[in-house]
Protein backbone atom coordinates (compact mmCIF):
# COMPACT_ATOMS: atom_id res chain seq x y z
CA UNK A 1 0.00 0.00 0.00
CA UNK A 2 2.59 2.26 0.90
CA UNK A 3 4.69 1.66 -2.01
CA UNK A 4 1.15 2.10 -4.56
CA UNK A 5 1.07 5.78 -2.89
CA UNK A 6 4.41 6.40 -2.86
CA UNK A 7 4.87 5.83 -6.64
CA UNK A 8 0.94 7.54 -7.10
CA UNK A 9 0.33 8.11 -10.63
CA UNK A 10 -0.30 12.10 -11.24
CA UNK A 11 -3.03 11.43 -13.21
CA UNK A 12 -4.98 10.05 -10.05
CA UNK A 13 -4.44 13.50 -8.04
CA UNK A 14 -5.67 15.07 -11.76
CA UNK A 15 -8.99 13.01 -11.80
CA UNK A 16 -9.33 13.60 -8.19
CA UNK A 17 -8.95 17.70 -8.77
CA UNK A 18 -11.27 17.50 -11.80
CA UNK A 19 -14.31 15.51 -9.52
CA UNK A 20 -13.47 18.31 -6.19
CA UNK A 21 -14.24 21.12 -9.11
CA UNK A 22 -16.74 19.81 -11.06
CA UNK A 23 -19.18 18.14 -8.57
CA UNK A 24 -19.75 20.90 -7.18
CA UNK A 25 -19.70 22.94 -9.52
CA UNK A 26 -22.90 20.70 -11.16
CA UNK A 27 -24.15 20.49 -7.68
CA UNK A 28 -24.79 24.15 -7.14
CA UNK A 29 -24.22 24.40 -3.41
CA UNK A 30 -23.35 27.94 -1.86
CA UNK A 31 -22.19 28.86 1.36
CA UNK A 32 -22.87 31.76 3.38
CA UNK A 33 -20.01 34.80 3.05
CA UNK A 34 -19.94 37.43 5.24
CA UNK A 35 -17.85 40.43 3.81
CA UNK A 36 -14.44 41.20 5.54
CA UNK A 37 -13.41 45.05 6.33
CA UNK A 38 -11.79 45.32 3.28
CA UNK A 39 -13.99 44.53 1.45
CA UNK A 40 -16.64 46.28 3.02
CA UNK A 41 -14.37 49.38 2.29
CA UNK A 42 -14.52 48.96 -1.11
CA UNK A 43 -18.57 48.26 -1.27
CA UNK A 44 -18.98 51.90 1.59
CA UNK A 45 -16.75 53.77 -0.96
CA UNK A 46 -19.03 53.18 -4.07
CA UNK A 47 -22.13 52.90 -1.97
CA UNK A 48 -21.47 56.11 -0.40
CA UNK A 49 -20.61 58.38 -3.14
CA UNK A 50 -23.57 60.70 -3.93
CA UNK A 51 -24.88 59.51 -7.08
CA UNK A 52 -23.86 60.38 -10.41
CA UNK A 53 -20.67 60.44 -9.33
CA UNK A 54 -17.42 59.97 -11.86
CA UNK A 55 -15.82 56.73 -11.64
CA UNK A 56 -12.90 55.11 -13.60
CA UNK A 57 -12.66 51.90 -13.84
CA UNK A 58 -9.36 50.20 -15.45
CA UNK A 59 -9.55 46.98 -16.89
CA UNK A 60 -6.03 45.46 -16.64
CA UNK A 61 -6.16 42.01 -16.99
CA UNK A 62 -6.77 39.84 -19.65
CA UNK A 63 -8.80 36.21 -19.79
CA UNK A 64 -6.31 34.13 -18.86
CA UNK A 65 -7.66 35.32 -14.76
CA UNK A 66 -11.32 36.15 -15.97
CA UNK A 67 -12.23 33.57 -14.26
CA UNK A 68 -10.92 35.00 -11.17
CA UNK A 69 -11.68 38.71 -11.95
CA UNK A 70 -15.09 38.94 -14.29
CA UNK A 71 -17.17 38.26 -11.41
CA UNK A 72 -15.52 41.25 -9.62
CA UNK A 73 -16.17 43.57 -12.35
CA UNK A 74 -19.71 42.61 -12.38
CA UNK A 75 -20.16 43.29 -9.35
CA UNK A 76 -18.64 46.30 -9.33
CA UNK A 77 -20.44 47.74 -12.32
CA UNK A 78 -23.83 46.39 -11.26
CA UNK A 79 -23.50 48.44 -8.07
CA UNK A 80 -21.83 51.70 -9.91
CA UNK A 81 -25.17 51.39 -12.18
CA UNK A 82 -27.63 51.09 -8.89
CA UNK A 83 -25.93 54.44 -7.96
CA UNK A 84 -25.83 55.54 -11.43
CA UNK A 85 -22.15 56.78 -11.16
CA UNK A 86 -20.83 58.20 -14.30
CA UNK A 87 -18.16 55.41 -15.42
CA UNK A 88 -15.44 55.73 -17.33
CA UNK A 89 -13.59 52.24 -18.49
CA UNK A 90 -10.08 51.69 -20.15
CA UNK A 91 -7.59 49.41 -19.92
CA UNK A 92 -3.53 49.77 -19.73
CA UNK A 93 -3.34 45.85 -21.48
CA UNK A 94 -4.20 44.88 -24.91
CA UNK A 95 -6.29 42.09 -24.33
CA UNK A 96 -8.75 44.04 -21.95
CA UNK A 97 -10.01 45.85 -24.28
CA UNK A 98 -12.70 43.33 -25.30
CA UNK A 99 -13.36 42.60 -22.00
CA UNK A 100 -14.53 46.11 -21.41
CA UNK A 101 -17.06 45.74 -24.59
CA UNK A 102 -18.50 42.44 -23.35
CA UNK A 103 -19.08 44.19 -19.80
CA UNK A 104 -20.61 47.31 -21.12
CA UNK A 105 -22.58 44.77 -23.48
CA UNK A 106 -23.79 42.57 -21.08
CA UNK A 107 -24.35 44.14 -17.81
CA UNK A 108 -25.09 48.14 -18.86
CA UNK A 109 -26.72 47.16 -22.12
CA UNK A 110 -28.85 43.89 -21.52
CA UNK A 111 -29.32 44.09 -17.32
CA UNK A 112 -30.05 47.66 -16.90
CA UNK A 113 -31.90 47.72 -20.20
CA UNK A 114 -34.76 49.36 -18.71
CA UNK A 115 -32.74 52.71 -17.00
CA UNK A 116 -31.46 53.15 -21.06
CA UNK A 117 -28.04 54.33 -19.84
CA UNK A 118 -26.70 56.12 -22.56
CA UNK A 119 -22.78 56.20 -23.85
CA UNK A 120 -21.40 59.16 -23.28
CA UNK A 121 -23.58 60.59 -21.13
CA UNK A 122 -23.77 57.50 -18.40
CA UNK A 123 -20.97 55.78 -19.62
CA UNK A 124 -18.06 55.99 -21.60
CA UNK A 125 -15.30 53.00 -23.16
CA UNK A 126 -12.01 55.32 -23.55
CA UNK A 127 -10.01 51.88 -24.88
CA UNK A 128 -6.62 51.00 -24.86
CA UNK A 129 -3.81 53.02 -23.80
CA UNK A 130 -0.31 51.33 -24.47
CA UNK A 131 1.74 53.93 -22.27
CA UNK A 132 1.68 51.73 -19.22
CA UNK A 133 2.69 53.61 -16.16
CA UNK A 134 3.36 56.91 -17.93
CA UNK A 135 0.16 56.77 -18.85
CA UNK A 136 -1.23 57.06 -15.71
CA UNK A 137 1.47 59.92 -14.88
CA UNK A 138 0.48 61.99 -17.60
CA UNK A 139 -3.09 61.65 -16.89
CA UNK A 140 -2.68 62.84 -13.40
CA UNK A 141 -2.03 66.13 -14.69
CA UNK A 142 -3.83 65.88 -18.41
CA UNK A 143 -6.21 63.30 -18.52
CA UNK A 144 -7.42 63.92 -22.75
CA UNK A 145 -3.49 64.12 -23.38
CA UNK A 146 -3.57 60.45 -23.08
CA UNK A 147 -6.82 59.74 -24.08
CA UNK A 148 -7.90 62.37 -26.40
CA UNK A 149 -10.67 60.53 -28.16
CA UNK A 150 -13.38 57.40 -26.74
CA UNK A 151 -12.59 53.99 -28.64
CA UNK A 152 -15.05 55.16 -30.93
CA UNK A 153 -12.24 58.05 -31.94
CA UNK A 154 -14.88 60.50 -31.05
CA UNK A 155 -13.14 63.58 -29.52
CA UNK A 156 -13.94 63.90 -25.50
CA UNK A 157 -14.81 67.53 -26.31
CA UNK A 158 -17.60 66.33 -28.55
CA UNK A 159 -21.12 67.35 -27.88
CA UNK A 160 -22.35 63.70 -27.62
CA UNK A 161 -19.77 62.66 -24.74
CA UNK A 162 -21.11 65.45 -21.65
CA UNK A 163 -20.33 63.05 -19.33
CA UNK A 164 -16.28 63.64 -20.79
CA UNK A 165 -16.23 67.68 -20.82
CA UNK A 166 -15.64 68.07 -17.18
CA UNK A 167 -12.39 65.86 -17.23
CA UNK A 168 -9.17 67.44 -16.94
CA UNK A 169 -7.00 65.72 -15.02
CA UNK A 170 -6.97 62.31 -12.86
CA UNK A 171 -8.22 63.92 -9.47
CA UNK A 172 -11.32 64.97 -11.38
CA UNK A 173 -12.27 61.26 -11.06
CA UNK A 174 -13.93 60.52 -7.63
CA UNK A 175 -13.20 57.22 -7.73
CA UNK A 176 -10.49 54.61 -9.45
CA UNK A 177 -11.47 50.92 -9.49
CA UNK A 178 -8.47 48.87 -10.82
CA UNK A 179 -9.36 45.47 -11.81
CA UNK A 180 -5.82 44.04 -12.16
CA UNK A 181 -3.63 41.13 -12.37
CA UNK A 182 -0.28 42.07 -12.80
CA UNK A 183 1.58 44.95 -14.27
CA UNK A 184 0.83 47.74 -15.13
CA UNK A 185 -2.01 47.39 -12.69
CA UNK A 186 -2.09 47.66 -8.69
CA UNK A 187 1.00 49.13 -7.65
CA UNK A 188 1.22 51.76 -10.39
CA UNK A 189 -2.28 53.01 -9.85
CA UNK A 190 -1.48 53.52 -6.17
CA UNK A 191 2.27 55.14 -6.72
CA UNK A 192 1.41 57.21 -9.62
CA UNK A 193 -2.60 58.25 -8.30
CA UNK A 194 -3.65 57.08 -5.12
CA UNK A 195 -0.45 58.35 -3.89
CA UNK A 196 0.27 61.50 -5.14
CA UNK A 197 -3.54 63.26 -6.17
CA UNK A 198 -5.24 61.11 -2.73
CA UNK A 199 -7.25 59.96 -5.12
CA UNK A 200 -9.70 56.93 -3.57
CA UNK A 201 -8.68 53.45 -5.10
CA UNK A 202 -10.52 50.53 -5.04
CA UNK A 203 -8.56 47.34 -6.39
CA UNK A 204 -10.00 44.13 -7.21
CA UNK A 205 -7.04 41.35 -7.25
CA UNK A 206 -6.24 37.69 -8.29
CA UNK A 207 -5.40 35.47 -5.34
CA UNK A 208 -1.35 35.97 -6.69
CA UNK A 209 -1.32 39.48 -6.75
CA UNK A 210 -3.48 40.23 -3.25
CA UNK A 211 -0.85 40.36 -0.63
CA UNK A 212 1.29 43.06 -2.50
CA UNK A 213 -2.00 45.05 -1.88
CA UNK A 214 -1.95 44.63 1.80
CA UNK A 215 0.55 47.30 2.59
CA UNK A 216 -1.49 50.07 1.04
CA UNK A 217 -4.42 49.25 2.96
CA UNK A 218 -5.87 51.56 4.23
CA UNK A 219 -4.15 54.81 3.24
CA UNK A 220 -3.46 54.42 -0.27
CA UNK A 221 -6.30 51.95 -0.84
CA UNK A 222 -9.70 52.31 0.25
CA UNK A 223 -10.62 48.86 -0.34
CA UNK A 224 -9.61 45.74 -1.72
CA UNK A 225 -11.47 42.70 -3.54
CA UNK A 226 -8.77 39.44 -3.29
CA UNK A 227 -9.64 36.98 -5.34
CA UNK A 228 -12.44 35.00 -6.22
CA UNK A 229 -13.51 35.15 -2.31
CA UNK A 230 -13.17 39.02 -2.28
CA UNK A 231 -16.02 39.25 -5.46
CA UNK A 232 -18.11 36.66 -3.01
CA UNK A 233 -18.02 38.88 -0.17
CA UNK A 234 -18.47 41.83 -2.41
CA UNK A 235 -21.65 39.62 -4.23
CA UNK A 236 -22.80 39.15 -0.41
CA UNK A 237 -22.69 42.84 0.71
CA UNK A 238 -24.74 43.48 -2.76
CA UNK A 239 -27.30 41.38 -1.70
CA UNK A 240 -27.57 42.73 1.69
CA UNK A 241 -28.20 45.99 0.96
CA UNK A 242 -30.16 44.96 -2.57
CA UNK A 243 -32.24 42.14 -1.85
CA UNK A 244 -32.68 41.53 -5.52
CA UNK A 245 -28.82 40.20 -6.01
CA UNK A 246 -29.26 37.37 -3.72
CA UNK A 247 -30.69 36.04 -6.53
CA UNK A 248 -27.70 32.84 -7.89
CA UNK A 249 -27.77 34.62 -11.27
CA UNK A 250 -26.20 37.67 -9.74
CA UNK A 251 -23.76 35.54 -7.74
CA UNK A 252 -20.81 34.07 -9.86
CA UNK A 253 -18.37 33.76 -7.38
CA UNK A 254 -20.70 33.07 -4.37
CA UNK A 255 -20.99 29.76 -6.71
CA UNK A 256 -17.20 29.38 -7.47
CA UNK A 257 -16.72 29.11 -3.59
CA UNK A 258 -18.02 25.89 -3.29
CA UNK A 259 -15.65 24.24 -5.93
CA UNK A 260 -12.88 26.60 -4.34
CA UNK A 261 -13.79 24.91 -1.08
CA UNK A 262 -13.53 21.25 -2.03
CA UNK A 263 -10.01 21.77 -3.92
CA UNK A 264 -8.71 23.48 -0.52
CA UNK A 265 -9.64 20.54 1.48
CA UNK A 266 -8.03 18.14 -1.77
CA UNK A 267 -4.54 20.24 -1.22
CA UNK A 268 -4.90 19.72 2.34
CA UNK A 269 -5.42 16.03 2.38
CA UNK A 270 -2.77 15.72 -0.25
CA UNK A 271 -0.32 17.46 1.86
CA UNK A 272 -1.08 15.25 5.23
CA UNK A 273 -1.19 11.95 2.79
CA UNK A 274 2.06 13.53 1.24
CA UNK A 275 3.49 13.54 4.90
CA UNK A 276 2.58 10.97 6.06
CA UNK A 277 4.23 8.75 3.87
CA UNK A 278 7.45 10.86 4.15
CA UNK A 279 6.94 9.91 7.63
CA UNK A 280 5.75 6.02 7.64
CA UNK A 281 9.18 5.67 5.17
CA UNK A 282 11.03 7.19 7.87
CA UNK A 283 9.81 4.71 10.02
CA UNK A 284 10.45 1.97 8.18
CA UNK A 285 14.01 3.35 7.68
CA UNK A 286 14.87 3.80 11.23
CA UNK A 287 13.85 -0.27 11.77
CA UNK A 288 15.73 -1.36 9.32
CA UNK B 1 27.94 57.52 -30.40
CA UNK B 2 26.30 54.66 -30.85
CA UNK B 3 25.92 54.55 -26.98
CA UNK B 4 26.30 58.35 -25.99
CA UNK B 5 23.11 59.29 -28.19
CA UNK B 6 20.66 56.76 -26.57
CA UNK B 7 21.86 57.58 -22.98
CA UNK B 8 21.86 61.11 -23.47
CA UNK B 9 18.08 60.57 -24.91
CA UNK B 10 17.34 58.16 -21.59
CA UNK B 11 18.97 60.99 -19.27
CA UNK B 12 17.63 64.03 -20.17
CA UNK B 13 13.77 62.22 -20.24
CA UNK B 14 14.67 60.78 -16.82
CA UNK B 15 15.48 64.23 -15.85
CA UNK B 16 12.48 65.97 -17.06
CA UNK B 17 10.12 63.35 -15.43
CA UNK B 18 12.00 64.15 -12.16
CA UNK B 19 12.04 67.57 -12.35
CA UNK B 20 8.36 67.77 -13.10
CA UNK B 21 7.45 65.97 -10.14
CA UNK B 22 8.78 68.99 -7.78
CA UNK B 23 8.53 72.10 -10.70
CA UNK B 24 4.96 72.29 -11.93
CA UNK B 25 6.26 74.84 -14.76
CA UNK B 26 8.30 71.64 -16.56
CA UNK B 27 4.97 69.41 -16.07
CA UNK B 28 4.32 69.89 -20.09
CA UNK B 29 7.49 68.43 -20.44
CA UNK B 30 6.95 65.85 -18.48
CA UNK B 31 3.68 65.42 -20.91
CA UNK B 32 5.67 66.03 -24.23
CA UNK B 33 7.70 62.96 -22.74
CA UNK B 34 4.56 60.68 -21.92
CA UNK B 35 3.38 61.05 -25.80
CA UNK B 36 6.75 59.89 -26.92
CA UNK B 37 6.82 57.00 -24.39
CA UNK B 38 3.29 55.70 -25.26
CA UNK B 39 4.33 56.29 -29.28
CA UNK B 40 7.74 54.19 -28.30
CA UNK B 41 5.68 51.45 -26.95
CA UNK B 42 3.49 51.12 -29.55
CA UNK B 43 6.35 50.97 -31.87
CA UNK B 44 7.73 48.09 -29.50
CA UNK B 45 4.79 45.92 -29.92
CA UNK B 46 5.57 46.07 -33.83
CA UNK B 47 9.10 45.14 -32.89
CA UNK B 48 8.29 42.51 -30.79
CA UNK B 49 6.16 41.08 -33.55
CA UNK B 50 8.92 41.21 -36.26
CA UNK B 51 11.36 39.87 -33.37
CA UNK B 52 8.84 36.70 -32.89
CA UNK B 53 8.51 36.11 -36.57
CA UNK B 54 12.14 36.09 -37.72
CA UNK B 55 12.86 33.79 -34.53
CA UNK B 56 10.40 31.34 -35.41
CA UNK B 57 11.19 31.45 -39.02
CA UNK B 58 14.51 31.13 -38.03
CA UNK B 59 14.18 27.49 -35.98
CA UNK B 60 11.96 25.70 -38.76
CA UNK B 61 14.06 27.02 -41.75
CA UNK B 62 17.06 25.14 -39.44
CA UNK B 63 14.65 22.08 -38.26
CA UNK B 64 15.64 22.93 -34.98
CA UNK B 65 13.96 20.34 -31.61
CA UNK B 66 10.32 21.30 -31.43
CA UNK B 67 9.87 23.29 -34.92
CA UNK B 68 6.75 22.55 -35.37
CA UNK B 69 5.42 24.36 -31.84
CA UNK B 70 6.98 27.28 -33.93
CA UNK B 71 5.12 26.57 -37.33
CA UNK B 72 1.69 26.95 -35.28
CA UNK B 73 2.94 29.93 -33.66
CA UNK B 74 3.63 31.67 -37.01
CA UNK B 75 0.38 30.44 -38.48
CA UNK B 76 -1.25 31.73 -35.26
CA UNK B 77 0.60 35.21 -35.01
CA UNK B 78 -0.20 36.20 -38.67
CA UNK B 79 -3.79 34.31 -39.36
CA UNK B 80 -4.61 36.99 -36.77
CA UNK B 81 -2.24 39.92 -37.95
CA UNK B 82 -3.98 39.40 -41.20
CA UNK B 83 -7.94 38.88 -40.38
CA UNK B 84 -7.37 41.76 -37.89
CA UNK B 85 -5.24 44.38 -40.57
CA UNK B 86 -7.83 43.50 -43.88
CA UNK B 87 -10.94 43.55 -41.01
CA UNK B 88 -11.94 39.89 -41.67
CA UNK B 89 -15.91 39.77 -41.30
CA UNK B 90 -16.33 43.55 -40.58
CA UNK B 91 -19.39 45.38 -41.84
CA UNK B 92 -18.56 48.54 -42.96
CA UNK B 93 -20.12 52.00 -41.41
CA UNK B 94 -19.70 53.56 -44.43
CA UNK B 95 -20.48 51.68 -47.71
CA UNK B 96 -18.45 54.06 -49.95
CA UNK B 97 -15.25 53.13 -47.33
CA UNK B 98 -14.93 49.26 -47.40
CA UNK B 99 -12.60 49.20 -44.44
CA UNK B 100 -14.38 52.04 -42.22
CA UNK B 101 -15.73 49.60 -39.54
CA UNK B 102 -14.60 48.56 -36.31
CA UNK B 103 -11.22 45.92 -36.33
CA UNK B 104 -13.03 44.01 -33.54
CA UNK B 105 -16.76 44.21 -34.18
CA UNK B 106 -18.94 41.54 -32.72
CA UNK B 107 -18.77 38.81 -35.29
CA UNK B 108 -15.87 39.59 -37.41
CA UNK B 109 -12.82 37.02 -37.62
CA UNK B 110 -11.14 39.22 -34.86
CA UNK B 111 -13.70 39.09 -32.51
CA UNK B 112 -14.30 35.75 -33.74
CA UNK B 113 -10.70 34.47 -33.05
CA UNK B 114 -10.57 36.56 -29.29
CA UNK B 115 -13.76 34.97 -27.91
CA UNK B 116 -13.47 31.25 -29.25
CA UNK B 117 -9.50 30.68 -29.70
CA UNK B 118 -7.64 33.08 -26.99
CA UNK B 119 -10.26 33.65 -24.72
CA UNK B 120 -10.91 29.19 -23.76
CA UNK B 121 -7.25 28.58 -24.55
CA UNK B 122 -5.72 31.12 -22.19
CA UNK B 123 -8.05 30.29 -19.18
CA UNK B 124 -7.75 26.52 -19.65
CA UNK B 125 -3.73 26.97 -19.17
CA UNK B 126 -4.00 29.31 -16.15
CA UNK B 127 -6.88 26.72 -14.54
CA UNK B 128 -4.22 24.10 -15.23
CA UNK B 129 -2.30 25.68 -12.30
CA UNK B 130 -4.61 23.49 -9.86
CA UNK B 131 -3.75 20.06 -11.26
CA UNK B 132 -0.24 21.48 -10.69
CA UNK B 133 -0.47 22.71 -7.37
CA UNK B 134 -1.97 19.66 -6.08
CA UNK B 135 0.38 17.20 -7.63
CA UNK B 136 3.73 19.46 -6.10
CA UNK B 137 1.82 19.48 -2.80
CA UNK B 138 1.49 15.92 -2.72
CA UNK B 139 4.90 15.17 -3.69
CA UNK B 140 7.29 18.29 -2.51
CA UNK B 141 4.85 19.76 0.68
CA UNK B 142 7.48 18.28 3.42
CA UNK B 143 7.64 18.89 7.15
CA UNK B 144 11.31 17.87 7.39
CA UNK B 145 12.29 21.20 9.47
CA UNK B 146 11.03 23.78 11.60
CA UNK B 147 10.91 26.50 8.54
CA UNK B 148 8.84 23.74 6.68
CA UNK B 149 6.73 23.25 9.58
CA UNK B 150 5.41 26.64 9.64
CA UNK B 151 5.04 27.47 6.27
CA UNK B 152 3.20 24.34 6.13
CA UNK B 153 0.81 25.56 9.12
CA UNK B 154 0.32 29.00 7.80
CA UNK B 155 -1.09 27.43 4.56
CA UNK B 156 -3.53 25.22 6.11
CA UNK B 157 -4.47 28.65 7.99
CA UNK B 158 -4.80 30.61 4.70
CA UNK B 159 -6.23 27.64 2.81
CA UNK B 160 -8.99 26.71 5.39
CA UNK B 161 -9.85 30.57 5.94
CA UNK B 162 -10.32 31.64 2.63
CA UNK B 163 -13.29 28.86 2.77
CA UNK B 164 -16.24 28.19 4.10
CA UNK B 165 -14.76 25.07 5.80
CA UNK B 166 -12.66 27.40 8.20
CA UNK B 167 -15.72 30.03 9.54
CA UNK B 168 -17.98 26.50 9.64
CA UNK B 169 -15.12 24.70 11.77
CA UNK B 170 -14.20 27.48 14.23
CA UNK B 171 -18.11 28.42 14.57
CA UNK B 172 -18.45 27.34 18.42
CA UNK B 173 -15.95 30.46 18.91
CA UNK B 174 -17.45 33.11 20.56
CA UNK B 175 -17.07 36.57 18.84
CA UNK B 176 -14.93 38.11 21.58
CA UNK B 177 -12.36 35.75 20.39
CA UNK B 178 -13.03 35.66 16.23
CA UNK B 179 -9.01 36.59 15.74
CA UNK B 180 -8.87 32.57 17.14
CA UNK B 181 -10.99 31.55 14.26
CA UNK B 182 -9.66 30.20 11.03
CA UNK B 183 -10.65 33.78 8.92
CA UNK B 184 -9.47 35.61 12.06
CA UNK B 185 -6.06 34.27 11.76
CA UNK B 186 -5.92 34.51 8.29
CA UNK B 187 -6.66 38.46 8.61
CA UNK B 188 -3.72 38.46 10.73
CA UNK B 189 -1.54 36.66 8.41
CA UNK B 190 -2.66 38.34 5.98
CA UNK B 191 -2.77 41.98 7.52
CA UNK B 192 0.83 41.74 10.25
CA UNK B 193 2.93 39.05 9.13
CA UNK B 194 2.38 39.36 5.29
CA UNK B 195 1.80 43.35 5.11
CA UNK B 196 5.58 43.46 7.29
CA UNK B 197 7.69 41.14 5.30
CA UNK B 198 5.81 42.93 2.02
CA UNK B 199 6.82 46.38 2.77
CA UNK B 200 10.36 44.92 3.90
CA UNK B 201 10.63 43.77 0.14
CA UNK B 202 9.14 47.01 -1.57
CA UNK B 203 11.98 49.45 0.29
CA UNK B 204 14.26 47.52 -0.34
CA UNK B 205 13.14 47.32 -3.78
CA UNK B 206 12.29 50.66 -4.27
CA UNK B 207 15.84 51.88 -2.87
CA UNK B 208 17.83 49.29 -5.30
CA UNK B 209 15.31 51.05 -8.40
CA UNK B 210 16.42 54.77 -6.91
CA UNK B 211 20.21 53.08 -7.20
CA UNK B 212 20.19 51.79 -10.33
CA UNK B 213 18.15 55.10 -12.11
CA UNK B 214 20.50 57.27 -11.04
CA UNK B 215 23.44 54.83 -12.31
CA UNK B 216 21.46 55.20 -15.90
CA UNK B 217 20.86 58.20 -15.38
CA UNK B 218 24.45 59.82 -15.07
CA UNK B 219 25.52 56.96 -17.80
CA UNK B 220 27.27 54.16 -15.31
CA UNK B 221 25.37 51.61 -16.36
CA UNK B 222 24.74 51.38 -19.62
CA UNK B 223 23.84 47.60 -20.22
CA UNK B 224 20.33 48.00 -21.36
CA UNK B 225 21.62 49.10 -24.48
CA UNK B 226 22.97 46.23 -25.23
CA UNK B 227 26.67 45.03 -25.98
CA UNK B 228 27.38 46.17 -29.50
Amino acid sequence: MLDFLKNLDRRWIFLAMLLAVAIPVVMQKTFPEKPTKLVQDAFDAIENLPDESNVLFSFDYEPSTEGELAPMAKALIRHCCLKRHKMFFMTLWPGGLPLIEQNIEDIISKEYEEEHFARGKDYLNLGYNAGREVAIIVMGTNFKRMFPTDNDKIPLDDPTLPMAHDIDRLDDMDLIVDISAGYPGMKEWVQYAASPYGIKLVIASTAVQAPQAYPYYPNQLTGVLAAIKGAAEYEAALGEKYPKYRDPAFNDAIRRMAPQLWAHLLIIGLILLGNGIYFAERIKGTRR
Amino acid sequence: MKSNIPWLIAAVTGCTMIVAWFVPVAKDWRDEAGTWYEILAAIAFVLGGANLFTQHLQKISARRAGWGYSAVTLVAFVGTLVVGLLKVGVIPDDPNYPWSGYHQEEGSALWWLFYYVYNPLTAAMFALLAFYVASAAFRAFRVKNAEATLLLSTAFIVLLGRTYAGAWLTSPVPDEYSALTFPGLTAIILGVFNTAGQRAIMIGIALGVAATSLKVLLGVDRSYLGSD
